[in-house]
């Protein structure tokens, strides 16, 4: 109409927002983020602080730990949480246990996670035999059951927290597997990755510059929901004795020691559980906030 | 018959409002129109005009809980539609008002059939027995020129064409034999030949029936075609209200005028002053020829998920295009002529010859095929879907640089800054992402990816057909710009007849997977040889209400599918020239 290359500047007035600079401010600024992030910060410091925050031992079998008849004794002012059926106090348990159930949810979810994206990924898009050999495969180590395989895994490797981490590893890549080669498949249909293709660029680059980013609200959704999985996986294993081993505190294992006795010292297990909940929906309220900050096209919608 | 004489539906004052980030905003404002019986109004505008939200007030069916009517009101007979409850409204859709969508493959329950799906909407609205709604299905369905309609009843959406779907989707609505029939593009999905069918068909039963139509569209041919009044509407806003004739002849408002000239016209003979002649000057090398290119895809089927049928897509197609040349490849859907283009992008294997260069891409390696592939640069259709919405499109634009390891860093954002402002946009943009540009200012920002490498053949495949007019007639002046200026060729894929004929040098007719004609642009759109081509070109609506055809030759066949049994390869045609280079399928 007027002049054919008139500028076409109508539609974005907003200023350029700056890039990545403010992912950690933006996340702040979120008040359940914030929350979800005042939560970990408080299981990591206890973790860490244990030994200056109590002044018992974990593993202590206190004498004044229970009652004349032998039962645990509910919180009180000398032991604030509780102690368990041994007389151990339950706070420095929780405290060390937090340690033990740090490790597993965050390095066996993260390495599950990273198993199961890596195989989603090629999978979905490179399909082919390749694809359907890894897919096979997947849905072969779904239908086995899980807790068999860890049994099997771990009588195979001498027990240490670190083996039980890739024990649940091992097992719960799985399901992350499924979904994200649903997704890939989906999106390596969509046509800017032809156009990607059509400039030259390699799988390796495809993948990881333009799949992977996509994936990401999933991903993070699945390491979520992943932990209170995993925490609860090895609290299993500890109890069938192919997890952390037992005077070793973990969350999962406060919680199977002490569950029949649930009517009579409900404390045992609710402040364990109350742990692993207060945890993992923490990852949550993160992972949410971190999600919508990551899309650009969520930008200013808060 | 004058508007106000005897109007069907009234709408008065009506504002629809839509709440979105920033506070509520009016997408249409203080509209009135008011529809005689048995009037065709066309409501016309490009995207965002708020044509689809009128529609969707009348019906009521306004996404909720964002839009809501606002103010006005909009009477049907005696009814007052806005004081109705849901419950009401329903009795009244379908029966007295229906509507039909732009895509009939998804406005069809795909999981029922068609004939389950006619008298559901009959049964619901009277008090008909089950067989007598069955016949009056088998009636609705030899209304819309359906062919052995018992026995269609049984099908499923999936096993009619595009056509057919919308031919249903009309018999439904029109199974009631509604007062007011509302069309919210109906034939933009279709392809032109099937487009002319449709519309035909809906003039006629609107005839027979007496309906009222409102027809929504963005195509100036088809409100020539199909309307007595027409409203043109902007940013909500009724701009211009009138008789078709008038508004075409005598457009009062600016906007209506520059709508009209932007849109493309068969055989008006603009764009270019003639064909140029490309290849007379020193016959330079070809940018790229295809020679006998096939693409075939496999079906697997049975029990042993053997391949039992072959999908033919390309059959033996053989061109070449010149530097500084645009080739229009033209024809329907299925014809095979993005397949083409995806073969020569190397986005699907084939078998044939593809020279890029003077260098044929079979026997190269996968280097030396990348640093041959640089020559060829590919604009998509959908500016929607063909840039990464997780990237910054400065980003996308450098992003060809970078994987061929041109330029440093510095010179690569200048370079990029560079092209920006030559596609017309402007550098300070190239923080922003792809959802922040509207369709016009996203093909300009694939149109500088494309461009980033310096191809020699740039493939447009349908890269204009998603834009509105106005937008589309200013990214067709800059490729044509672009190319005097770098002397980029283009292989020009497109279904609109009007727009090839507007930026071609030559044109390639394609159907069934295989050329039919060939030869200069002149010598396609004065003298076209082959029967599909005809159509093709009488297809397209004419933006003149003074010569709306009388009939439209129907062809009652559907087009043949290109899925054939193995062993049945289809035949071959044989081109014959006639006449300096005006290349013919013989046995017509």
């Amino acid at each position: 109409m007027t002049s054919p290359i008139a500028p076409d500047l109508t539609a974005p007035g907003r200023m350029p927002v700056k890039p990545r600079a403010g992912v950690w401010r933006r996340l702040v600024k979120r008040r359940l983020a914030l929350l979800g992030l005042v939560i970990v910060a408080i299981v990591v410091a206890g973790a860490v602080l244990a030994p200056w925050l109590t002044g018992y031992d974990p593993n202590e079998q206190m004498f004044d730990g229970l009652t004349i008849e032998g039962s645990p004794l509910p919180p009180d002012a000398k032991f604030w949480l509780g102690t368990d059926l041994l007389g151990r106090d339950l706070l420095t348990r929780i405290l060390y246990g937090a340690r033990t159930s740090l490790i597993i949810g965050i390095v066996a979810n993260g390495v599950a996670l990273l198993i199961g994206t890596l195989v989603g990924v090629v999978a979905g898009y490179f399909r082919g035999w390749v694809g359907s050999a890894l897919m096979r495969f997947t849905d072969l180590m779904m239908a086995f059951p899980a807790l068999l395989l860890a049994i099997c895994l771990a009588a195979v490797f001498e027990p240490s927290l670190w083996i039980v981490a890739m024990v649940i590893a091992l097992v719960n890549w799985v399901q992350t597997a499924r979904v994200i080669y649903t997704e890939t498949s989906s999106l390596a249909e969509r046509e800017f990755i032809d156009a990607e293709r059509t400039i030259g660029a390699s799988a390796p680059r495809i993948l990881f510059r333009h799949i992977l980013p996509h994936l990401l609200p999933t991903i993070i959704v699945w390491g979520t929901l992943g932990i209170s999985t995993t925490v609860l996986l090895e609290a299993t294993l500890s109890f069938l004795g192919i997890g952390v081993q037992p005077p070793t505190a973990s969350w999962g294992n406060i919680i199977f020691e002490n569950q029949t006795y649930f009517q009579a010292a409900p404390w045992l297990v609710f402040f364990p559980g109350a742990a692993i909940l207060a945890l993992a929906l923490a990852f949550n309220l993160i992972g949410d906030a971190l999600r919508d900050i990551l899309d650009p096209t969520q930008r200013g919608r808060a | 018959m004058t508007p106000a004489s005897k109007s069907i539906l009234d709408i008065a004052n009506l504002s629809v409002s839509v709440r979105g980030e920033d506070g509520e905003r009016e997408v249409v404002s203080n509209l009135s129109l008011a529809l005689s019986r048995g009037e065709t109004l066309c409501i016309a505008g490009e995207s965002g005009s708020g044509k689809s939200m009128t529609a969707l007030a009348i019906m009521q069916l306004l996404p909720q809980p964002a839009a809501r009517i606002s103010a006005g009101t909009i009477r049907l007979g005696e009814t007052e539609l806005t004081a109705l409850d849901e419950r009401q409204m329903r009795r009244i859709r379908g029966d007295r008002i229906a509507m039909i969508f732009q895509e009939p493959m998804t406005s069809l329950n795909p999981v029922l059939s068609i004939g389950r799906q006619l008298t559901e909407s009959i049964e619901a609205h009277t008090s008909l027995s089950q067989a007598q709604a069955r016949q009056r299905a088998i009636e609705a369905l030899k209304a819309v020129r359906i062919s052995e309609a018992e026995s269609r009843l049984m099908q499923f959406p999936h096993e009619l064409s595009g056509g057919m779907r919308q031919r249903v989707m009309i018999a439904m609505a029109l199974a009631l034999e509604p007062d007011v029939l509302i069309a919210d593009e109906p034939t933009t999905a279709l392809d032109v030949t099937v487009q002319g069918e449709v519309l035909e068909l809906l003039r006629d039963l609107q005839r027979q029936h007496g309906t009222s139509v409102i027809l929504i569209t963005h195509d100036m041919g088809v409100v020539a075609e199909m309307a007595d009044r027409v409203i043109i509407m902007r940013h909500g806003r009724m701009v211009e209200e009138g008789k078709t004739a008038d508004i075409f002849a005598r457009p009062q408002a600016d906007y209506t005028r520059e709508l009209l000239a932007a849109v493309p016209r068969i055989g008006s003979g603009v764009g270019r002053q003639k064909s140029r002649d490309v290849e007379t000057a020193t016959t330079p090398a070809n940018v790229a020829e295809v020679k006998d290119l096939h693409v075939r895809f496999d079906l697997h089927g049975g029990f042993f998920g053997r391949v039992n049928r072959r999908v033919h897509a390309v059959e033996g197609v053989s061109f070449s295009i010149a530097p500084n040349e645009t080739l229009a490849l033209v024809g329907e859907s299925g014809c095979g002529k993005s397949t083409t283009a995806k073969a020569l992008a190397g986005l699907v294997p084939y078998s044939g010859d593809i020279v890029i260069g003077g260098r044929n891409l079979s026997g190269l390696g996968r280097d030396e095929r990348k640093a041959v592939r640089r020559d060829v640069q590919m604009i998509f259709q959908d500016p929607f879907a063909s840039l990464d919405p997780r990237m910054r499109v400065g980003d996308l634009v450098a992003e060809p640089l970078v994987i061929h390891g041109i330029a440093s860093k510095e010179e690569r954002s200048e370079r990029v800054a560079a092209l920006f402002e030559r596609v017309g946009l402007s550098a300070d943009q190239m923080e922003l992402y792809p959802h922040e540009f509207s369709g016009g200012q996203r093909q300009r920002v694939c149109i500088a990816r494309a461009l980033a490498l310096r191809p020699k053949l740039i493939i447009a495949d349908e890269s204009v057909s998603a834009l509105d007019v106005s937008v589309q007639a200013r990214v067709l002046d800059l490729l044509k710009e672009l190319q005097r200026e770098f002397g980029v060729a283009y292989l020009f894929i497109s279904h609109d007849m009007a727009v090839v004929e507007n930026i071609s040098d030559r044109v390639a007719v394609m159907y069934l997977g295989q050329i039919v004609e060939m030869g200069t642009r002149d010598q396609v759109f004065s003298n076209p040889r082959h029967p599909y081509t005809r159509r093709l070109i009488e297809a397209v609506p004419v933006p003149d209400p003074g010569k709306r055809r009388s009939r439209f030759a129907r062809l009652d066949q559907e087009i043949p599918s290109a899925t054939r049994r193995i062993g049945e390869a289809p035949l071959k045609l044989a081109l014959r020239d006639v006449g300096n280079g005006h290349l013919v399928a013989a046995g017509n």
